[in-house]
């Protein structure tokens, strides 16, 4: 099976490792990957903060480059979320008729991480081992956004060595929000509070999502606060093999 | 440079400061912030208990969303009906285009009473156009008679909530309100006592005071209708014994049917108080001789709708039942209450009703009050997509405000324009991940992360660190790593 992966932005920037854990577990999977080099970015910033020009720019552009992609891969379930519902209104509002017809045949092999490998690769056991103790943020856009299930869940069972922490108050939000994070910082941070107790309680060595916004969320908090926790994707926990463990995490 | 908040909130859209800076004195008061989270975790408890024994939540959702959308899809035609059946009835009907008229209508109305006193049952939409302090410049003394507005009119206080107006005061803080205002000094905190001290206040102004004030639940087009709902019976009061009442109601609250009443019932106690059935519900139509009101009057309210009505993503908007699911479920309604949403309607709704009837004149700030995260779509009983709504919200803010200097110079702004730029090429976006790293590297520390950050950056890191940017790109990593697929990577 071919695919091609769509990194991200900030993935692609601050935290490579996930993208190479990614690399390591599809391709121990069996899939053929590519990467296509002049990826950047799919725009979520810019529509969330209301620049919706500059947003379609780039989902136009997203869309140009994987218009022959078999599959898309995406280990951020916003992006995700940004390509499924916030595209077609873009498009709609924006676009002509051949980005439209584009999308509409783009849109439905464009996958989720967590979503390829159950959906696509129809795996559950992808042969992790990760002997730690870990919890698992459910983040906004993996829980409401684009519906992601048990499938984190489906996948974690399957990992052996690894003790799995139910988090408190797992649908409540993290209080990241892109750049509410800074335009309400206030009231971001009292959110994040609240989220980072109910973190540390649950005693966890790492802490774990499908998305690095809000662990790059949590874990700075966790840096400033001497919390002893980290962060780490849920890519970089299903790569790790007793071969070859998950690179440091941040 | 507008004010910051002070002591008592302000909840007039045009004259309150923007979010990020009325929540300040809110995040510095432990105790408000306790009143609000114990509130808040309570009923949403209590909803999801509720919403969870239901089999045909969903299918309730779906229509009750459709009814909504077609009676304002077809607002005209129902609202006309609507008259037509109340005059039928008995009733009055007139129509005000804003704030101004209604008040305009309702004082002659009254004036024509002789009324120097009215009694009111809870309406958000009498909060909405000003209406107390308007009614008072003009010698008539308004007296709330739902519970937690009493506390909040002897208090001095505004409403942070449009379910539970007084959610950010507790027990103790009401006795020391009734105790000063009713001169009850032996008053003790007991819920009991305090209850039968706000029951003799209200026996005296439901037996003295011939006229009355509502708002609307829903309007039933089909049979000229009005609908209330409420737990402490004030509402049934109000609607026995005065001898005149003037129901003030937006214009979208509208249904079509009165069956529909059956969909809308079933969903909103549960979304409201998390109860099954609220205690009390009310329907009248027109005028029945020798039962309750001999004068009624409903003021059918524009006030912005029309507009917000006209527009294809944000007429969702009115579709609104006003149960307050969507702030009992917020996490920042959580932490801020709604005082700080400078209006009578606070919250996720608050968020994309208040800058739109307000014609974006103002409160510019409210859309950006949102981490998007989606709950408030998640439990809205009629399926308000209010993350999709605060959207194009802020777009339209984007728009307006593009081409202010004061804007061009606002770093994340200023920022996103240049981001804009860079994603649009590879190799730009890799030379700012070049810069990008050598600019910060100069405030990462040897621990390998960010501990300060200048501008806008000082934002994050007033409470969070970065980590520093790792010095190779997983595209550079990648092109490093050559064409060899299938095989594992060093």
């Amino acid at each position: 099976m071919r695919a091609s992966l769509f990194i991200t932005c900030y993935n692609d920037t601050l935290y490579p490792e996930t993208g190479r854990a990614v690399v390591q577990l599809l391709e121990r999977l069996g899939v053929e990957l590519d990467f296509h080099p002049k990826q950047t970015c799919c725009g979520q910033m810019h529509a969330n903060t209301g620049f919706r020009g500059e947003a379609f720019s780039q989902a136009k552009r997203l869309v140009r480059l994987y218009r022959d992609a078999e599959t898309v891969v995406i280990p951020s379930s916003s992006c995700v979320a940004m390509i499924r519902d916030q595209y077609p209104g873009l498009m709609d509002e924006l676009g002509n008729d051949s980005l439209r017809k584009d999308f509409a045949a783009l849109l439905p092999r464009v996958y989720e991480l967590s979503e390829f490998l159950i959906d696509r690769l129809g795996v559950e056991d992808v042969g992790a081992y990760f002997p730690h103790r870990v919890t698992y943020h459910a983040s906004c856009h993996g829980l409401r956004g684009i519906n992601l299930g048990e499938r984190p869940w489906r996948l974690m069972a399957k990992v052996r060595g690894m003790e799995l922490i139910s988090l408190p108050n797992l649908d409540r939000c993290c209080g990241f929000g892109g750049t509410f994070s800074v335009k309400n910082a206030e009231v971001s941070s009292a959110m994040l509070a609240v989220k980072l107790q109910d973190v540390v309680s649950t005693g966890a060595e790492y802490c774990t999502a499908l998305d690095n916004s809000c662990l790059m969320h949590l874990g700075g908090a966790m840096h400033r606060q001497y919390a002893g926790m980290k962060t780490i994707h849920l890519a970089q926990i299903l790569a790790s093999t007793e071969a070859s463990p998950a690179e440091a995490a941040a | 440079m507008r004010p910051v908040a002070s002591e008592r909130p302000v909840l007039d859209p045009a004259l309150a400061p923007p979010f990020p800076q009325a929540v300040l004195p809110v995040l510095r008061n432990p105790q408000l912030r306790k009143n609000v989270a114990h509130a808040i975790d309570v009923i949403q408890a209590k909803r999801a208990r509720l919403v969870a024994e239901k089999t045909d939540w969903q299918e309730l959702r779906s229509a009750a969303s459709a009814i909504r959308m077609h009676a304002l899809e077809n607002l005209g035609f129902y609202l006309e009906l609507f008259e037509a059946r109340c005059t039928a009835a008995g009733g009055t009907v007139h129509w005000a285009s804003d704030a101004a008229e209604a008040r305009r209508i309702i004082i002659e109305i009254l004036r024509q009473e002789n009324a120097s006193e009215v009694i009111k049952i809870k309406t958000m939409t009498a909060g909405e156009i000003q209406l107390n302090p308007f009614l008072e410049a003009n010698g008539v003394s308004a007296f709330e008679t739902d519970l937690a507005e009493i506390i909040l009119q002897l208090g001095e206080q505004e409403p942070s909530h449009i379910v539970v107006p007084a959610l950010h005061i507790n027990r103790s803080q009401v006795r020391e309100i009734f105790a000063r205002r009713m001169g009850l000094k032996d008053l003790s905190d007991d819920p009991k006592e305090l209850t039968n001290a706000a029951r003799a206040y209200l026996r005296r102004k439901f037996l003295t005071i011939p006229t009355a004030i509502s708002g609307a639940n829903f309007l039933i087009a089909e049979t000229g209708g009005v609908a209330i709902v409420e737990s402490e019976g004030n509402g049934r009061m109000c609607l026995t014994l005065p001898q005149t009442m003037i129901t003030l109601a937006g214009i979208e609250k509208v249904l079509p049917r009165f069956q529909d009443l059956e969909v809308m019932l079933q969903l909103l106690a549960r979304s409201a108080t998390g109860e099954r059935m609220n205690p009390y519900t009310s329907l009248w139509t027109g005028v029945v001789p020798g039962d309750g009101p001999q004068r009624f009057h409903v003021v059918l309210l524009d006030n912005g709708r029309s507009s917000i009505l006209a527009k294809t993503k944000e007429r969702q908007t009115l579709k609104c039942i006003r149960c307050a699911a969507c702030m009992n479920n917020c996490p920042v309604y959580r932490q801020t209450g709604g005082h700080a949403y400078g209006s009578v309607y606070p919250g996720p709704i608050g968020a994309i009703l208040t800058p739109q009837l307000m014609r974006m004149h103002h409160a510019q700030s409210l859309p950006f009050a949102s981490s998007l995260c989606g709950a408030c779509y998640e439990v809205c009983p009629v399926k308000i997509n209010i993350p999709e709504v605060l959207l194009e919200l802020r777009a339209h803010v984007v728009n307006q405000e593009r081409g202010r200097l004061s804007r061009f110079l606002d770093p994340l702004y200023l920022g996103l324009r240049i981001a804009s730029f860079l994603f649009a090429n590879a190799w730009s976006f890799h030379a700012a991940q070049f810069f990008g790293r050598i600019g910060l590297g100069l405030f990462t520390r040897n621990d390998g992360w960010i501990h300060a950050l200048p501008s806008v950056g000082g934002k994050w890191t007033q409470t969070r660190d970065l980590r520093g940017l790792p010095p190779q790109t997983f595209h550079a990593w990648w092109a490093a790593r050559g064409p060899r697929p299938g095989t594992e990577a060093k």
